[in-house]
């Protein structure tokens, strides 16, 4: 079954939103209580980078018996180099920005580490394409 | 899975059917059927809202009969440092300590004793780089079991370190047996402010048996000595022996903040009343709170002195119990407990508490899948008043019971209703008329959209 959630680019009081949710149900399904929380925390950051640098996006979650896999399209900015963008502590946050406690550069490595697969594309000035997928039966 | 033991039990008799308690509970673990309350023993947490919540008393709390603490030659009692503070300042401490003598107890302890030797536990845990971070404290027991059921997630995140009860009263046990009293004759009675700790006690967590031998609800023991006091028939005693001799830290434990105090360094929040503390985890297990050392949750309001035991009002009592502080002597004793630390501190952790989620819909992913996919579909349909009269908590609610065979779509008011209105109506024919009311965007609730269960 699939859902979607949108999310507004500036809006950090309901960034989070759609991991709340993914999360019970998750729960509901029996899922293993570490790829909870592996997919939380993947999706939750992934969430706020829409919010943090996007203007707006969309995000199409499907959850299927043995993963989850969940599609975040925006309308933004897109990322100039990927590859660079992935790196630990690499940020283009603005200072206003970092003052509301974002702008580490952590996000995509700790969804890189939280994801079993991720996949980053991008094209400046249309958007970004995150995709995360989950299985339930890791380890 | 190991049923938990829980102390609330329900009069059935004296149940109105109200569904009161089925509204207040933070686990949704009761619903009413035919008129009375069914609990879900895997839901339920003790933390007691329920039996504040009822207009009839219907709900009450098991406690041990009084009369075995005569099967014991040494009957000792434990009593929470805030009982005191139940009463009314001029009953004094020695007439209290007077009436538990006259009733037969042989030596009686504050629990918060041990607090002392807890402080500096506490700050080595809170400095440890490896221990999982924020540390939740395990001191409420029914917030310990709150988490193992609702956000199993968190369980590794809860402290190891043994409450003040645990460890005075095996300081008793073992002080006495050193006095020469033999271990069978001692009898430890512990006074409770609340039903979580019952549970805890007669079902341990992270741990094989408690060391308590049985327990005796507040509210009762608060009439007996009351009762003692008013018609005087008892003998004061001299001096209030060290009954009373508590540093500041350890009066103030059981109160809000009385955890968070102890810590030196770090961030440490301290929250009370079960659905406070129930938010906070929610957004806790979504990351998006950092960067906290330490969590102080209690799941009544105004802590232990808001336990559903305690006779009399919360903040009185939390006031009484903080002027003891300004009144309370330094004291210079030197405490029997220092010469037991070294035994107490090798026994001072308990084992892993592990998770028991109660949210799973099935133990086979694919049924859960099919059940959860169908609960959409019903729970779409119904007009997410959560009005109760159905017997379940919310329209959610009812919806999973239906998915589980528990419950069926006729017990929703509104759907009933429309059917019997017109008796030609089928359920499904029933539904489309109640959208005419209630319209279909329910299920945009929490910005679910597009939902698709193909
Ligand atoms: N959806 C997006 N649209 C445009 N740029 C993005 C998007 N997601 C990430 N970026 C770019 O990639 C950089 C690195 O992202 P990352 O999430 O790792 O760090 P951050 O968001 O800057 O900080 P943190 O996530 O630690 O708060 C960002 O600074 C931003 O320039
Ligand atoms: S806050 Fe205190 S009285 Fe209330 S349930 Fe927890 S331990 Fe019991
Ligand atoms: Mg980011």
């Amino acid at each position: 079954m699939n859902f979607t959630f949108s999310v507004e680019g500036g809006d950090f009081t309901n960034a989070g939103a759609a991991s709340s949710h993914v999360k019970k149900m998750m729960k509901q399904l029996g899922v293993d209580n570490g790829i909870i929380k592996r997919t939380v925390v993947a999706l939750y950051e992934a969430e706020v980078n829409i919010v943090a640098h996007a203007y707006n996006g969309q995000i199409v979650v499907d959850i299927e018996e043995d993963k989850i896999y969940i599609k975040l399209e925006d309308e933004g900015p897109g990322i100039p180099d990927i590859s660079q963008a992935m790196q630990k502590g690499y940020s283009t946050a603005s200072p206003k920005v970092r003052e509301m406690g974002f702008g580490a550069g952590m996000g995509l490595p700790n969804m890189k580490a939280n994801a079993d697969i991720l996949n980053v594309v991008s094209e400046v000035n249309k958007g970004t394409v995150v995709e995360i997928t989950n299985f339930f039966n890791a380890q | 899975m190991e049923e938990f033991h829980h102390a609330l039990k329900f009069k059935y008799e004296l149940c109105i059917g109200c569904s009161h308690c089925t509204g207040v509970c933070p686990t949704a673990a009761i619903h009413v059927q035919n008129g009375k309350p069914i609990l879900d023993p895997n839901r339920c947490i003790d933390c007691g809202r329920c039996y504040l919540s009822c207009p009839v008393n219907a709900i009450y709390i098991d406690q041990d009969d009084f009369k075995t603490i005569y099967n014991y030659k040494y009957p000792v009692l434990l009593v929470p440092s805030f009982f005191s503070a139940q009463f009314q300042e001029r009953i004094s401490n020695k007439a209290i300590l007077s009436a538990f003598y006259h009733l037969g107890f042989k030596k009686v302890y504050e629990v918060e004793r041990s607090v002392n030797l807890l402080k500096e536990k506490y700050n080595e845990m809170n400095e440890n780089e490896d221990t999982d971070k924020p540390i939740i404290s395990s001191f409420c027991p029914a917030i310990v079991r709150l988490i193992q059921v609702k956000y199993p997630s968190l369980v590794s995140n809860i402290s190891r370190i043994k409450p003040p009860l645990d460890l005075t009263a095996l300081f008793i046990k073992k002080s006495l047996t050193n006095e020469g009293i033999p271990s069978e004759d001692i009898g430890i009675f512990y006074v409770t402010p609340c039903a979580a700790k019952i549970a805890a006690i007669k079902s341990p967590v992270g741990e094989d048996k408690s060391v308590i031998d049985g327990v005796i609800n507040m509210n009762y023991m608060y009439n007996k000595v009351l009762r003692t006091i008013k018609q005087g028939e008892y003998k004061l005693v001299e001096d209030e022996d060290d009954f009373h001799t508590l540093s500041n830290e350890s009066i103030l434990f059981a109160l809000t903040t009385g955890e968070v105090r102890l810590l030196d360094r770090g961030r440490n929040l301290a929250i009370d009343e079960v659905h406070n503390v129930s938010d906070f985890l929610e957004k806790l297990e979504n990351e998006d709170i950092d960067n906290i050392d330490f969590l102080e949750l209690r799941a009544c309001d105004e802590s232990c002195a808001g336990g559903i035991l305690c006779a009399g009002n919360r903040f009185l009592i939390a006031e009484r119990q903080r002027k003891r502080v300004t009144k309370n002597k330094p004291i210079v004793q030197t405490d029997q407990m220092s010469d037991y630390v070294d035994y107490l501190n090798e026994n001072m952790t308990v084992g892993p508490v592990l998770p028991r989620s109660m949210d799973k819909l099935d133990d086979d992913i694919s049924i859960a899948m099919r059940k959860m996919k169908k609960s959409f579909e019903i729970n779409a349909h119904l007009p997410q008043v959560d009005c109760r009269i159905c017997g379940y908590q919310t329209c959610k609610e009812l919806a999973n019971a239906i998915v589980n065979q528990n419950a069926d779509l006729n017990q929703c008011v509104f759907i009933q209703r429309t059917l019997e209105q017109s008796d030609k109506l089928t359920t499904t024919e029933a539904i489309k008329v109640t959208k005419k009311v209630w319209g279909d965007k329910k299920i945009d609730k929490n910005t679910l959209k597009n939902l698709n269960l193909e």
